[in-house]
């Protein structure tokens, strides 16, 4: 790992507040599979932090695991300062989950899912029913209170589960993929709303298996495989420690692309990273003169190409550069970076 | 689509949060719950209606005449088991309906919030009284269309209603415990009648045991849902002495103090 993505804070400045989430190699496994094998992870106060990572990799599992819903079988964690083992309720109180299937009661109405935990939040009579309709105000539902759940489009259910969330201001707030199976439009509402969220103080760890989403949003990501934190640091630092100089070339005729790999290969070394679609191919070619030569060794081999640029990587060949291309992330429908 | 761009989040975050509630307030809110699904949910009242109306019906004027002499006589020694037996069926609702509660990832934020543990269970149980006590008064009602009578009058029904309520709380925990651990709802039915079904035939709700082979007769006569039977239909009758409502709240209490921790260590435990 390079050293710009060592980015843990190894002592916290005293007298300052508990960090809002410390972890200290957390471990769970299900039989034989280490789901989440052990993790370090610091998030300060204030932060939108992303987990990153394919499915399967243990995102979800660690942010269970501190909302409480699972017990570590290794290691340590505190949230908002208070032991995930030794005083879970503590920590209930501090935070709020919204799963990545809607936690709510779909016989019920939107509004009655709110009064109902608000209630359960010690929210009385009167103070109740205007807590629950602040929130439906705050996020559009107003019109569909009086709605049961089960009529609600995905990105109403999305919104009611993090207004859920909201009854009592947590200080951290754990989202399991918020934005899976929106379109984007609903995707671009959900995001807006998290750095609302942010920008009044809240703690927000998600995790996604987008990299648009953990770019756009996060200020630092961990990248997460196959139970193991395998970097840590902004986006920006993850794309620098993975090298500046990429190049990254689109073929006008999808039949060469085998042969565009080998030529590329072969002059810049590095392992060559191809898009779903086929006809982009990504490269680290260490200095421009390399990717010039390059360039000029395709088209003297007649392969035409539509495109080519020279700049930092994508979040996309960072994981793959990470992952050793073992990893396979999402894209979101209908959003083509 | 609504589109938030033209409407920023405008929430208050910012106040101190309402004083934590008491583990009683919890479950009165999940009381409350459970009251608002059988406004949302109304097919649950036809199943909660039929099958008492057609159970009291079929078996009276069948078997009556048959097993009794007269339906009269029949409807007099059948209407306090078919009480139990209704009682012990639609306990299994709070079992199918915790199930899909479970497989919907709804108790993930019950778990996560600052609550009694048990508050849940709590809300789970009010819904089954409600049941128990809608059965029962229809059951009851169609027993004093067609000429049932208490010897032990208002009082004694009144006391029954109680020892039934009882019974089925006791009941409930086996199949809160079943819906705990079975993740599809129609698995913890069937799971729920395979079970019951030989413990509610092979008790005297229906016929005294005096014709059965001996080793049924003897299982019969210790079965909890006879003893229960014997003494439901004791204290409607006037006769029932205090050992038999005793033996009746045996497995009741039982099955609660087995299996409340149970139910517990289930739903903290989590690693689903």
């Amino acid at each position: 790992m390079n050293d710009a993505m060592r980015m843990n804070n190894s002592s916290s400045v005293e007298g300052q507040p508990a960090p809002a989430i410390s972890v200290r190699g957390i471990v769970k496994h299900f039989g034989a599979v280490r789901a989440v094998d052990g993790i370090d992870l610091d998030v300060p106060r204030g932060m939108i932090f992303a987990i990153l990572g394919p499915n399967g990799a243990g995102k979800t599992t660690l942010m269970r695991m501190l909302a409480t819903l699972a017990t570590p079988d290794a290691g340590s964690a505190s949230v908002m300062g208070h032991d995930l083992v030794t005083a879970p309720q503590k920590v209930r109180a501090s935070i709020a989950m919204t799963g990545q299937f809607a936690s709510l009661d779909e016989d019920l109405t939107g509004r009655e899912n709110l009064l109902m935990l608000a209630r359960l939040w010690g929210y009385r009579g009167r103070g109740a029913k205007e807590r629950a309709d602040e929130l439906l105000a705050a996020f559009d539902l107003a019109d569909a209170a009086n709605k049961q759940v089960k009529a609600y489009s995905g990105g109403m259910r999305r919104r009611l589960d993090i207004a859920a969330s909201l009854v009592v201001t947590p200080g951290v707030l754990f989202l399991d993929e918020p934005t899976t199976g929106l379109d984007p439009n609903a995707r671009q509402s959900v995001w807006r709303m998290i750095r609302a969220l942010a920008g009044s103080g809240v703690t927000i760890l998600l995790t996604t298996q987008y990299l648009d989403e953990a770019d756009q949003l996060a200020a630092r990501i961990a990248v997460i495989d196959k139970g193991k934190k395998i970097a840590e640091g902004t986006s920006r630092e993850l794309k620098a420690a993975t090298g500046s100089g990429f190049l990254h070339v689109a073929l006008a005729d999808p039949a060469r692309v085998d042969d565009a790999r080998r030529l590329l290969e072969d002059h810049l070394g590095g392992k060559v990273q191809q898009s779903a679609e086929g006809v982009q191919l990504s490269v680290m070619a260490g200095t421009p003169a390399a990717a010039s030569q390059a360039i000029a060794a395709l088209i003297a081999d007649n392969i035409e190409l539509a495109d080519f640029s020279m700049g930092s990587p994508s979040l996309e060949e960072v994981f793959f550069a990470l992952t050793g291309g073992g990893g396979r992330l999402a894209k979101p429908e209908g959003d083509e970076r | 689509m609504t589109d938030l761009s033209s409407t920023p989040l405008e929430l208050r975050l910012d106040r101190a949060p309402p004083k934590p509630p008491s583990a009683f307030s919890n479950a009165l809110v999940f009381g409350w719950r459970a009251i608002l699904k059988f406004k949302h949910v109304p097919e649950q009242l036809f199943d909660l209606v039929m099958t008492p109306i057609m159970f009291t019906l079929l078996f009276t004027f069948v078997f009556g005449g048959a097993l009794a002499g007269s339906t009269g006589a029949y409807l007099q020694f059948f209407l306090p088991g078919i009480l139990v037996q209704t009682v012990v069926f639609n306990a299994v609702y709070s079992g199918m309906g915790l199930s899909t509660d479970l497989s919907k990832g709804l108790f993930d934020r019950f778990r996560s919030l600052p609550i009694w543990s048990l508050a849940p269970f709590a809300g789970l149980m009010v819904g089954d009284i409600l049941r128990h006590l809608i059965a029962g008064g229809i059951i009851l009602t169609i027993g004093l269309i067609l000429g049932y009578r208490a010897e032990a009058g208002v009082l004694g029904i009144i006391a029954a209603f109680g020892l039934l309520l009882a019974v089925g709380f006791g009941m409930g925990w086996i199949f809160i415990v079943l819906g705990l651990l079975v993740r599809t709802p129609m698995t913890v039915m069937t799971a729920g009648f395979t079970f019951l079904f030989p413990l509610v035939f092979a008790s005297n709700i229906m016929v005294q045991p005096d014709t059965m082979p001996g080793w049924l007769k003897a299982f019969v006569e210790v079965n909890p849902i006879s003893l229960m039977t014997s003494a439901i239909r004791g204290v409607m009758a006037g006769n029932a002495t205090v050992s038999d409502v005793l033996w009746a709240l045996v497995a009741p209490a039982a099955l609660t103090v087995l299996l409340a921790p149970v139910t517990l260590w289930l739903y903290r435990r989590s690693d689903r």
